[in-house]
């Protein structure tokens, strides 16, 4: 299947595999931090759900983009500093509290969604193929979260208030999944992946009027616009934790 | 529905029987009778009070133990060495949340609600396992406890799925599936890191060396030390004494660590060629009791753990009940809620 895409697409690719990747890595990475520590039992189950199935979403993007560049999912995941990293920075923010965990979990359900629904349509059967396996369990997480910011939205004052501060704080971040890097417009171009601008409206015209039917103000705060290359501090203190066990060994080790 | 009394003077519910019932030497007869012909006690049906106190503790410090047994390995999920052991270790934690579950609404049978058993866990007036009071200081820890602690857990678990009490019975046969999962990746790990790297030779077994003896007294005193075990047998909440579950378990494990290399911690072990048993030597029982009063590595951690959930958990579950109020004729609640 390789040999359908020219070196420039198939390089596309893999960027954008990565960055599909290492949100989901980090993403789960932070919801896993919550098993045992939940505000119920049953979000203990759930939300360690959350994660693997996070963490699976993205050890599928690590192998389609093994399968264009032959690395290997482990060690691109233990053995990368945080500035070889592509994540956007809304997921490796600290887990901060409930609320927060939920917001972010559902602002990026949305786009996952929304990003599957076209994916499902690409023109690399691969990545047709892996975005129809992962859909059923995002359409699950879209349910899941969507309850809980609506339930923690309308809930008392102060899950309201905790609610709309984590709103203030995500809302800039979020713009950041939107921003395209250098060979987007090529695989958008090509059918392979789909045009983030339009992704991008699609997901403002869903989330902004479900958060404001949950009473919350969307910010008026300056949209995060920087590349996926930039990081805040928190990425290599969560790396440093996630690899210390990997890296006290070679990457060849087996565990 | 949140009492929980100590003496036999309050019915807990209306189909408990006290001493001083009138009928209850004739009931007690039937009860017994029905036991001993394998059938079922069932939510509902008479029982004497002490075999709904036996099952009210054994059943809630089980669903206490999943629940605190998350801790001990839930803190290495972050930093799980490769993706595939990530998972496995997220998979399994949930299922120990999930094992908590079920015993919760198996105690709820017996009119105990799971906020009541919640609060005396987080009291400090509830027992759980003494196990997850000791760290997990490596990785290699989290395989042993798989490998060691699911185990032992297997085996108890197996003998109390013949319990005489219908729901715990049935919870154990589900628990059961899910904790030889458990065992078997914790085997599976064990087995590679004992023929790893030098580290992962080193880690398996200081591991080992940790656990060993933690593993073992999970099955609790020795018969003679133990005060409930004949009212637990004679009505077959449990039908295989501490000391036997203890010594089929190391003939089971012992062979199986030593062919992977591993060094059981014990200069007394040996094998017994008449019986065909591994005697294993004196248990440090005063350890134990330490570790039950609260004294052990990781008691006071591990409850405040679970009371820093509870208390960052209040305002969260106060806000689901709002919400619930303000829109229940608009919304069906769904699972998620408490």
């Amino acid at each position: 299947m390789t040999g359908q895409l020219d070196a420039q697409l198939q390089q596309a690719l893999a960027d954008r595999l990565l960055a599909l990747a290492d949100d989901e890595v980090i993403l789960g990475h932070r919801d896993a931090e919550w098993t045992g520590h939940a505000p119920i039992l049953e979000e203990d189950i759930a939300i360690a759900n959350l994660a693997q199935d996070e963490i699976g979403h993205a050890l599928i993007w690590y192998q389609l983009r093994e399968d264009l560049t032959g690395r290997d999912p482990d060690e691109t995941v233990y053995f990368r500093d945080a500035s070889a990293y592509r994540n956007v920075q809304m997921v490796e923010l600290p887990k901060g509290d409930w609320a927060f965990t939920m917001l972010r979990q559902y602002l990026f359900d949305v786009y996952e969604r929304l990003l599957l629904d076209r994916l499902v349509a690409s023109t690399h059967a691969p990545l047709a193929e892996a975005a129809a396996k992962i859909r059923r369990e995002e359409i699950y997480h879209y349910r899941h979260t969507s309850t809980w910011v609506e339930r923690l939205a309308l809930g008392t004052e102060e899950s309201h208030r905790r609610m709309q501060d984590g709103l203030d704080r995500l809302w800039p971040f979020a713009a950041q999944l939107f921003v395209a890097g250098p060979g987007d417009g090529a695989l958008a171009a090509a059918g392979i992946f789909p045009d983030l601008s339009e992704l991008q409206q699609a997901w403002e015209a869903t989330v902004r009027p479900f958060l404001e039917q949950a009473e919350l103000t969307i910010p008026q705060a300056e949209p995060l616009t920087v590349g996926r290359e930039r990081h805040t501090h928190w990425l290599p203190i969560l790396l440093g934790e996630m690899q210390v066990v990997a890296r006290v060994e070679t990457p060849e080790t087996a565990w | 529905m949140s009492a929980f009394p100590r003496t036999p003077n309050t019915r807990p519910l209306p189909n408990v029987g006290l001493p001083t019932d009138p009928d209850y030497e004739q009931r007690l007869a039937e009860f017994e009778a029905r036991i001993e012909a394998g059938e079922k006690i069932e939510p509902g049906d008479w029982m004497p009070y002490e075999y709904w106190r036996q099952l009210v503790r054994m059943i809630s410090q089980h669903a206490h133990s999943e629940v605190v047994g998350m801790l001990p390995e839930g803190a290495w999920i972050t930093r799980a060495p490769s993706l595939r052991r990530k998972l496995i270790l997220l998979a399994k934690v949930q299922d120990e949340a999930g094992h908590g579950q079920y015993l919760y609404h198996a105690v709820e049978t017996l009119g105990v609600d799971r906020g009541t058993l919640i609060h005396q866990l987080l009291e400090g007036k509830a027992k759980y396992s003494s196990v997850f009071n000791y760290p997990t200081l490596t990785w290699a820890d989290v395989a042993m406890i798989g490998w060691l602690v699911d185990g032992a857990a297997i085996k108890n678990q197996t003998m109390l799925a013949h319990c005489s009490y219908g729901p715990y019975s049935r919870a154990m046969v589900r628990i059961c599936a899910e904790e030889t999962f458990h065992y078997k990746q914790g085997k599976e790990a064990i087995t590679l890191y004992a023929q790893g790297t030098p580290r992962q030779r080193r880690w398996a077994q200081d591991a080992l060396d940790r656990w060993w003896w933690p593993a073992l007294m999970m099955f609790g005193p020795h018969d003679k030390d133990s005060p409930n075990t004949p009212a637990l047998m004679r009505w077959k909440i449990k039908t295989k004494s501490n000391d036997t579950l203890r010594q089929e378990f190391v003939n089971e494990i012992i062979p199986e660590l030593m062919a992977v290399g591993l060094e059981i911690p014990d200069p007394d072990l040996r094998y017994d060629e008449e019986t065909g048993n591994w005697l294993i030597g004196p248990i440090d029982w005063a350890e134990f009791w330490q570790v039950i009063r609260g004294n052990g590595l990781m008691n006071q951690a591990r409850m405040a753990a679970r009371r820093q959930a509870h208390e960052e958990g209040q305002w969260v579950r106060e806000a689901v009940e709002a919400y619930a109020r303000r829109h229940q004729a608009r919304q069906a609640p769904e699972k998620i809620a408490a």
